[in-house]
């Protein structure tokens, strides 16, 4: 395969508070290929959120990335050596904040936030925002940004955009306002846009017309998506390849259909078992017991085993990496899970142990919940 | 493309349809006009401080470019002492010690015999200037320091919030008067030390809004698409924490003219033979008792003038606050 647009290696972003070092982002990897559309799926808390904004340097204060490698075409993004002192500091080829602010965010790399409510600054036209935006990264003139934003504006599928573009963000409903998010994101002609749970202030119809016109405008400008979200039916709608993170890390990556029908980690399987599917029929869902532990505090071998239905003694002692499990020549497909065989930890041989899915602790509230 | 079912029917949720598909914002200047003449105090207040700003205009104009040749032309000069001295008369109808008034005084004569309304009238100009001035540095200072210091925080925010508790901590009168002893008595320092005493107050104000507003989503929008800090803060940060802003201006121009006519009330300010209504009052309290009508009208001037601006703010308040709409 050829270079990736975007690679992450071993990212990591913590948060220094009072009650102790957050590690929202606890070494993550992943790609991002010219003209695919990658998903980062996980439950509330599992460090997505904090991923996408360390992917433009714009995590703000107690936070911080403290280690890892972000390239994106080539350019240095964020990169740490050891220097002089033996304390690391960035390498010297990492972009300045001018020249992220300048040469990456919005021109290379958009985001389209998670709330069209608050996203757009209510004391501005739409059109006006829009312009602002294009004139900033595409170096046009004021006259041709504002038709250049009409056109995007028709292209997102606002009518009469001509009129609209006077109009205050107040003015517009909440799927009108993501549409335009996105114009203002694809206006810019980025290479890369990070959708940031877009559809989830949305309901059904609008995500699902959303949904549609994001694939179509993917397929003509070609461009790439990291799409950030909790929901596995979006995944499966638009995503070529998944991330699954959990509490910080990435514990599953494949191609979305290997998700969905030979699932590796039990964490995907558990959140797959606890939506509806339309190719099973089940009598009941099954939610994920318990809820995600504190990133302040991670539970010590893999981070799950505490609502792991399948977790056995060495799961609370041995902190799995991710490994391909594909076999040769399939497309990769890695999970981290000490129950394959390729781990070698001695799963088969551990006692299993009680968690909060083989009905420990919270057993007794899905219980009565069951017999009503 | 999706189809959208009826553009009109996004538009309902502000509930403010009207005809054929033009929708009126509830924001912007009209609007708040609108507003503001719906209320009948406030309409008051723009009405006395249009009237008083337009005089002021007037006599700037007659002041700067004519050197009052207008003023003589039609009336008496403000400035020159009369010929024919006809000191403290009271306004036409009444009679005093000095005499009875006259239909060329209408509002009597003062200690040197100057015709009241005419110095009245070119006063005007010194007080709205003082106002404006004034409350413009303060308010251009205090915003934009309240601003750096609410967006960045840590450090800076201390060091700026510190030097402008300083500031505040003093005494104000006392602080521009210690101004105007070190830099000249002139109406220009005057300006500039009540301005930079007033910025403490725009300060604290924008800057309790920009610290919420820092962390709104539009604002990590804006950072994301690349938009230096410098355009964050004046296009997107002070724009939204502007209404109170505005109401605090207006009533601050009122504060502003109160505190220059107590300075030149004490000789710091416009100096005679300039006429400004503190130094008219000054020079009217040697003669309360035989005419009394003399203090009478440039203190009736000065409350007009700042009920005028304060009734204004109250009134911007309400129309700009959408809690108080009804």
């Amino acid at each position: 395969m050829s270079e990736p647009l975007l690679s992450v290696e071993n990212l990591k972003t913590q948060f220094f508070t009072e009650d102790g070092t957050v590690r929202a982002v606890d070494g993550i990897s992943f790609d991002v290929y010219e003209g695919e559309i990658v998903g980062l799926v996980g439950e509330s808390g599992a460090g997505k959120s904090v991923a996408t904004s360390s992917l433009l340097r714009l995590v703000d204060s107690p936070g911080e990335i403290v280690g890892g490698e972000i390239t994106f075409k080539g350019e240095t993004i964020f990169g740490l050596e050891e220097g002089a002192d033996g304390e690391p500091r960035p390498r010297d080829e990492m972009l300045s904040e001018e020249e992220m602010r300048e040469q990456i965010r919005g021109r290379e790399i958009a985001i389209i936030f998670q709330d069209p409510m608050e996203s757009l600054n209510p004391v501005f036209t739409v059109g006006g925002q829009l312009r602002e935006f294009i004139e900033i990264n595409r170096d046009l003139s004021a006259d041709e940004a504002k038709e250049e934003a009409i056109e995007m504006l028709r292209e997102v599928g606002i009518p009469a955009p001509e009129s609209r573009y006077d109009e205050y963000p107040h003015q517009f409903s909440g799927g009108m306002r993501q549409r335009v998010l996105i114009a203002m994101a694809l206006a810019c002609q980025p290479d890369l846009i990070i959708a940031d749970e877009p559809t989830t202030a949305l309901d059904v119809t609008v995500e699902g017309q959303i949904l549609e016109m994001v694939t179509d405008l993917q397929e003509k400008y070609d461009t790439s998506f990291i799409w950030v979200t909790h929901d596995m039916s979006v995944v499966a709608e638009i995503c070529d390849r998944v991330n699954v993170m959990y509490l910080g890390e990435i514990i599953e990556h494949s191609e979305v259909d290997d998700l969905f029908y030979d699932t590796k980690h039990p964490y995907t399987q558990a959140l797959l078992d606890s939506m509806p599917r339309p190719d099973e029929t089940v009598h009941e869902l099954d939610p994920i017991k318990g809820v995600m532990p504190e990133a302040i505090n991670p539970p010590s071998g893999c981070r799950f085993h505490s609502r792991c239905p399948d977790a056995r003694e060495v799961c609370r002692e041995v902190h799995p990496e991710a490994r391909n499990l594909a076999a040769d020549g399939e497309p990769k497909h890695s999970a981290a899970c000490v129950k394959y065989d390729a781990f070698e930890v001695g799963y088969d041989e551990s006692r299993p142990i009680e968690t909060e899915a083989t009905g420990g602790f919270s057993a007794g509230l899905t219980e009565t919940e069951a017999e009503e | 493309m999706a189809t959208e079912p009826d553009p009109q029917t996004d538009t309902t949720a502000d509930g403010s349809e009207s005809g054929a598909g033009e929708v009126e914002a509830r924001v912007g200047l009209r609007y708040t006009l609108k507003q503001v003449k719906r209320d009948t105090t406030a309409l008051m207040g723009i009405y006395t401080v249009g009237f008083v700003t337009l005089i002021a205009v007037l006599a700037a104009i007659d002041y700067y470019i004519f050197d009052y040749a207008v003023a003589e032309m039609f009336w008496y000069s403000p400035v020159q002492d009369p010929d024919e001295v006809q000191r403290l008369l009271p306004p036409v109808g009444m009679e005093n010690q000095f005499g009875a008034g006259v239909i060329e005084h209408p509002m009597g004569t003062d200690h040197r015999g100057r015709d009241i309304f005419v110095r009245l009238f070119y006063g005007t100009r010194i007080a709205i200037t003082v106002g404006f001035m004034a409350t413009g540095i303060g308010l251009v200072g205090g915003t934009l320091i309240g601003a750096v210091s609410g967006y960045y925080g840590g450090w800076i925010d201390d060091v700026l919030q510190r030097i402008t508790e300083t500031i505040y901590a003093i005494p104000f009168l006392v602080l521009v008067i210690a101004f105007m002893t070190a830099f000249g008595r002139d109406l220009t320092f005057a300006m500039i030390g009540v301005g930079i005493t007033s910025i403490p107050v725009f300060n604290r104000l924008i800057r309790s809004r920009v610290v919420s507003i820092r962390e709104e989503d539009y604002i990590e929008a804006a950072r994301a698409a690349g938009v230096k800090d410098r355009n964050i803060i004046l296009r997107h940060i002070i724009p939204n924490s502007f209404a109170p802003v505005l109401v605090q201006a207006t009533l601050q121009i009122g504060v502003s003219i109160l505190i220059v006519a107590g300075l030149s009330f004490l000789g710091f300010g416009a100096q005679p033979p300039t006429p400004s209504w503190g130094q008219m009052l000054s020079a009217s309290r040697n003669y309360m008792l035989p005419a009394p009508t003399f203090s009478l009208w440039p203190g009736m001037a000065i409350l007009v003038t700042v009920i005028g601006f304060n009734i204004l703010g109250d009134g911007l308040q309400d129309a700009l606050d959408p809690r108080i709409n009804n």
